[in-house]
């Protein structure tokens, strides 16, 4: 049962403050097995881009973070610098959400790429030089040779954002984390990224925990999908079952709140209430008042995650019944 | 999908050229600036006369024909003493220069870098070194540790190296927050490489126009030192000595103290109108829109 190239445990970090305390993520359990892609989907502040930070151990200070992160069985938290140094890019890389903020304006592409790729694969110059035309033969940039000699205010988002995926996957690590890496770009070169990462975890097996806030993006791209609130798993599964048939009330008020074109003009739908304070989030169930299900249980007692079917789970004490929908496309 | 090509970026030289002539003052100052290094590189030859030499005949004689800018009490030629004396003051320019930045630039990149405890210390410790009238700190060091021009440079440096800390220690700062500076972190950079590559070249502009204005600082803090006695000392070639070494003669020689002192404030005159070409010109924000 080590199949899990990543594995969260009981994972929490807090933020100190001036007499409060921000719990950004509180008890999250996450697992990806190998060749996996994972999405995790929620709310803007609802702990994603930090829990992806903390697979990395770069919880930004003065955050904490405990718990147990494993990286292909390599514990992440209170590790030290050295080890972590070879965890981060050679275990585990990650893109971000802002391509034309990642790479050091400064610096030609091809130094900023080339690095890596020396670190953890031990190349020289000349040899960690051709690496990089193959990785951004890899992720289709055209004029990879004169893509290196340019400054990254030189080139669009899109291909910045292939240039970040090339920097990641020629370190040839197992896990790609992508941390919302198309929101910033227009929804054409959206949909080319997205092709290509599919293409990539299908042909080299990479391992991918895909965060974002786009349930569309999941249902093209991820085998699985784990959604976050008020910074704990709510619900996860097989993409088809958690989509089709939603048990997390949540879940459920999240995919009726996207839009769909030639739906009409009428009122757009939204989660009445607001996402929970993490300086001092509610009682049991975190979800509890903006929940119409909602009981004195689920004001008191913070529900398990339980079993629906199968490998598909969801924290409620009163989860949705399976859709018509879903029970006929199984 | 194919790219759209990219306009060639105008070479360095274009763009010096560019910038220097609607910048007349930067030029001028860089003119006189050259003339002084050349003055110093080629002193044996440009010098009609050897600095050190004595003639009791021609003592304090008026600028003119033989001697150019005239001669001293003890008959030295004082043109000779200027030419040799830009070797000094350059000299004296880049050491003092160099221990200050050698000193200061670590110093602001590690407590910019890692903040917190660590920035305190270090700043609190360079702030000791600011709290000193600026003068009165050389004159404690060279009282402590004897007279000379080189404690003189060093007593110098180490009270202007907080300033370069300081001016490095922001501009870390500011990268600091930095996305790529996350992303390098998540591959597995280590703090050294980020620190030299992603964090010092971003106070390169900065530490560069300050240090160009401070040369000629440097010039005068040390002209002062020799002037009341604790830098350069006899038989040395020093512009502030030369000045100093006058001053119970100038009211009746005036050439005596004025041609040194001219010296002096040319140098430092020029050396400031480059350091503030410079800025306009390493900083995109200004040069480019005029």
């Amino acid at each position: 049962m080590n199949t899990a190239v990543l594995s969260v445990r009981g994972l929490r970090v807090e933020f100190p403050g001036l007499g409060y305390t921000v719990q950004a993520v509180r008890d999250c359990d996450l697992e990806v097995g190998a060749g996996e892609v994972l999405g995790l989907v929620g709310e803007s502040g609802c702990g994603k881009s930090v829990t992806a930070l903390a697979c990395l151990g770069l919880v930004p200070a003065p955050g904490h973070a405990s718990g147990s992160i494993k990286l292909c069985g390599h514990e992440v938290i209170g590790n030290t610098e050295r080890a972590l140094g070879e965890l981060r890019g050679g275990t585990a890389a990650m893109i971000f959400q802002n391509p034309n903020a990642a790479l050091n304006p400064f610096f030609t592409v091809g130094h900023q790429l080339t690095h890596p790729i020396r670190l953890h694969r031990g190349l020289r110059r000349a040899a960690a030089r051709a690496a990089a035309v193959e990785a951004l033969q890899a992720v289709r940039l055209s004029d990879p040779e004169l893509a290196l000699d340019r400054y990254p205010h030189q080139l669009s988002g899109g291909q910045l954002q292939r240039v970040m995926i090339a920097m990641a996957i020629a370190s040839r690590p197992r896990l790609l984390i992508a941390d919302e890496p198309t929101t910033a770009l227009d929804v054409t070169v959206q949909a080319q990224i997205i092709v290509l990462l599919r293409e990539l975890a299908a042909s080299t097996g990479l391992t991918v925990l895909f965060i974002t806030h786009d349930l569309g993006v999941v249902a093209t791209l991820c085998d699985r999908v784990a959604v976050m609130y008020a910074g704990t798993v709510v619900e996860q599964g097989p993409v088809g079952a958690v989509i089709g048939s939603p048990a997390h009330p949540y879940t459920g008020k999240l995919l009726g709140a996207v839009p769909k074109i030639g739906q009409g003009r009428g009122e757009l739908a939204s989660i009445p209430g607001q996402v929970p304070n993490l300086a001092a989030p509610p009682s049991g169930c975190a979800f509890h008042p903006r929940c119409e299900r909602a009981s004195s249980s689920c004001e008191q007692q913070r529900p398990a995650p339980h079993a629906v079917e199968g490998p598909h789970l969801a924290a409620c004490h009163h989860p949705l019944a399976p859709t018509a929908a879903a029970a006929g496309a199984r | 999908m194919s790219e759209s090509p990219v306009l060639a970026a105008p070479g360095r030289a274009a763009r010096l050229r560019w910038f220097a002539v609607r910048n007349p003052l930067f030029l001028a100052g860089l003119a006189v600036f050259v003339l002084v290094i050349v003055g110093a590189a080629f002193a044996p030859w440009i010098a009609p006369y050897d600095p050190h030499a004595i003639h009791f005949a021609d003592k304090l004689v008026a600028p003119g024909t033989p001697h150019l800018f005239g001669t001293d009490a003890l008959g030295r030629d004082i043109f000779s003493r200027i030419v040799w004396g830009a070797r000094t003051s350059l000299y004296i320019g880049f050491t003092v220069l160099s221990i200050a930045l050698l000193i200061g630039v670590p110093i602001g990149l590690f407590a910019g870098y890692y903040g917190g405890r660590l920035d305190h210390l270090l700043m609190r410790f360079s702030d000791v070194f600011l709290a000193f009238p600026p003068l009165l700190l050389p004159i404690a060091i060279t009282a402590a540790i004897g007279p000379g021009l080189f404690h003189a440079m060093l007593a110098i440096a180490v009270s202007w190296f907080p300033w370069y800390a300081r001016i490095v220690r922001g501009a870390v700062m500011r990268v600091r927050g930095e996305l790529y500076i996350t992303a390098a972190r998540a591959m597995g950079v280590r703090h050294a490489w980020i620190m030299l590559r992603h964090a010092l070249p971003n106070s390169r502009t900065p530490v560069i126009v300050q240090a160009s204005m401070d040369f000629g600082y440097t010039i005068l803090a040390a002209a002062s030192l020799s002037f009341i006695g604790i830098g350069a000392r006899p038989p040395a070639v020093e512009w502030g000595l030369m000045v100093a070494m006058s001053r119970s003669k100038f009211l009746e020689y005036w050439w005596t103290a004025a041609a040194p002192g001219f010296a002096i404030f040319v140098t430092v005159l020029a050396v400031n109108l480059i350091g503030d070409g410079l800025r306009d010109l390493l900083d995109p924000r200004h040069g480019s829109s005029q």
